[in-house]
């Protein structure tokens, strides 16, 4: 397995008020291809600020963020809207599709940005909706879609660009149990078989269950790190 | 999927839009109809003054504009009105003596403006065959006279009676005659109405002394936009003679003053509308933008260039205002088609009040297609300007602070 993110010596320090805050505090950790990795801590640890800064979403303090080989702590704020859409896929806790488009617009949408031919486009939506078991609601627009549902979508959407990996900041934390279960079982199954990379943050005892990783932070810091 | 996008925005907020929408279309139908009154106006106090008066270009000997005698007038050249005649744009000169006299009929006096005139040329410039009331036109060397309605009420004469007219002609000249009234006529600018009279030119000539003379010569022409071109070509043919060439706007300046004057207070009206309405249009921005920084935020994090969103919201305002504008306008059209058909007319009292201000009282509505296309552009432009909030606030936005709940 290759390694697709290198995070080195990363520190994060907020200066919102006049006492500075350290979200992050020297953090190294690497990301290897397939993974199926959970962040955990307590509120406040800095698993949101990790996420971000891996995300190309922020940048660091201090340290270095690689993915695949490229260094992404120095680039312009154009190149990393740009490196985000081909190479990162995300997962938000409010689901964020956009109101106004159907299902299967959400998850073409992507695609139109990564300027993909209006064939290629349908027929990678549908499919991924299909494996997300959520075709027969491709023509719903958000607000006709339960919160699972709509978070399966999301998970489509974020699949549709070929990421190289996808960055699920609390994705079950609005789920019911059975909505949950079944989103992770899809993702389970779309991480073994298409060897898709899920990087999780989350307080969800079931998601770190089914997690291959669990990177546990703590006031910033890598306090464990278990693969099993 | 960027205009589905735009369009399907829109109508997330129907109210909102709705109204936005429908204060652009009250601004454009009230600026339409305000500038189509004020423009209908201008329009028919030119076409009296000058279309059917002066005319778009007078060709006089030099200084007979600034002292309208007899004595300041011109042999009539018909080899060099012919050349003038000639010219691109030109339809035909029309030969005028002018000069004033008294009128008397009975017991009334009153002073008056004899204009002595080819009654056929003249009726191609100013239609006075059209504005008979009573009697017959002039015809070519027509012993009798034409009557503006005013004077003739004053004088107390109609058709058929016969007028002494009193004056002084050319080079000191006595100028005397009786002239059988053969119709009466009625002009709207009351200044013409209250002291016209009408009598061929022959008659004119013989009547101021003043053989083969003309005070003025005032040419029909095409298009009057092309007024300051066609002066500047009669000016060469003129070149070096004695004489002046004037366009409508050097022939009425107190009329071109007047309408600037009154056309600068009505933009200033218009511009206040436009200040409001564009307060109302930026507070629908201004919400537009703040209660979507989440959704601009996640969709810069998702890979969405801020060009690309910049374009969708301007897209979306773009439309908002063009659905306003094309409202406004086609509301608009109807009222205005029918009013420019049928101008409104004050009543008596009314008209008599105005009248006294030089003016003729009617509300005349204008459908110069500038009128529509100006507040288009005016909302366009304030539109665009407004969007520049929206614009920079997702050209400053930084996607983790849009998304933090």
């Amino acid at each position: 397995m290759s390694t697709i993110i290198k995070a080195t010596n990363i520190s994060k320090v907020y200066h919102k008020t006049t006492i500075p805050v350290h979200a992050l505090n020297k953090l190294s950790v690497n990301i290897e291809e397939g993974e199926f990795t959970a962040i955990v801590g307590p509120s406040g640890c800095g698993k949101t600020t990790l996420l971000n800064i891996l995300g190309g979403l922020d940048q660091p303090t201090e340290g270095k963020v690689e993915i695949a080989g490229t260094d992404i702590s120095t680039m312009k704020d154009s190149e990393l809207i740009d490196f985000r859409l081909k190479n990162i896929g995300f997962v938000f806790q409010a689901y964020n599709l956009i109101p106004v488009l159907t299902a299967i617009e959400n998850v073409e949408f992507i695609m139109l940005l990564q300027k993909r031919n209006k064939k290629e486009r349908h027929t990678r939506a549908m499919e991924l909706l299909e494996r997300m078991d959520i075709s027969d609601k491709a023509n719903n627009k958000p607000s006709q879609l339960s919160g699972g549902q709509q978070q399966r979508v999301a998970v489509a959407r974020a699949l549709a660009s070929k990421p190289r990996f996808i960055l699920a900041d609390e994705p079950t934390a609005n789920l019911d149990s059975a909505s949950t279960s079944n989103l992770l079982d899809l993702m389970a199954k779309m991480n073994l078989e298409q060897n898709a990379t899920f990087i999780f943050s989350t307080h969800d005892q079931r998601v770190m269950d089914k997690a291959r990783r669990i990177i546990t932070l703590e006031d910033g810091a890598i306090v464990s790190d278990v693969k099993r | 999927m960027y205009l589905i996008l735009a369009w399907r925005n829109i109508w997330r907020n129907k109210r909102r839009s709705l109204i936005t929408i429908l204060s652009i279309t009250f601004a454009v139908l009230l600026a339409c109809v305000m500038r189509s009154m004020q423009l209908g106006s201008y329009e028919r106090m030119i076409e009296n003054a000058v279309r059917f008066y002066t005319g778009y270009i007078q060709i006089h000997k030099d200084g007979y504009w600034n002292d309208k005698v007899i004595d300041n007038s011109f042999e009539f050249d018909s080899v060099k009105l012919s050349k003038v005649n000639s010219l691109k744009g030109v339809q035909t000169y029309v030969p005028r003596i002018e000069s004033f006299a008294l009128s008397s009929y009975k017991s009334q006096t009153k002073g008056a403006l004899i204009m002595g005139v080819d009654p056929e040329r003249e009726n191609e410039l100013t239609r006075v065959k059209d504005k008979l009331l009573e009697g017959i036109y002039l015809k070519a060397k027509d012993d009798g006279v034409l009557l503006s309605q005013g004077l003739a009420n004053y004088l107390k004469a109609t058709v058929g009676d016969t007028i002494v007219l009193l004056g002084q002609g050319y080079h000191g000249a006595n100028a005397a005659g009786l002239f059988p009234v053969r119709g009466i006529v009625k002009f709207a600018m009351p200044q013409q109405n209250n002291q016209l009279i009408y009598m061929s030119l022959e008659k004119a000539q013989w009547f101021y002394a003043a053989d083969n003379l003309i005070t003025s010569a005032a040419l029909v022409i095409d298009d009057p936009d092309d007024a300051q071109k066609i002066t500047k070509e009669i000016r060469e043919i003129y070149k070096g003679d004695a004489y002046e060439i004037m366009d409508w706007k050097e022939l009425v300046p107190d009329l071109v003053q007047s309408i600037e004057l009154d056309n600068i207070s009505g933009k200033v009206m218009l511009w206040i509308l436009y200040l409001v309405i564009g307060f109302g249009m930026f507070g629908t921005y201004l919400m537009m933008t703040a209660e979507r920084q989440y959704e601009f935020g996640v969709m810069i994090a998702v890979g969405m260039k801020r060009l690309q969103l910049q374009v969708i919201v301007l897209l979306e305002i773009t439309m908002m205002t063009s659905i306003g504008v094309l409202l406004g306008i086609l509301m608009s059209l109807p009222a205005l088609t029918y009013f420019h058909i049928n101008p409104i007319y004050f009543g008596d009292e009314a008209a008599k009040a105005i009248e006294n201000f030089g003016v003729e009282a009617v509300y005349a509505f204008s459908l110069d297609p500038v009128i529509f296309t100006n507040q288009a552009y005016a909302i366009f432009i304030m539109a665009i300007v407004l969007a520049g909030y929206p614009i920079w606030s997702i050209y400053k936005m930084k996607p983790v602070e849009s998304m933090r709940p």
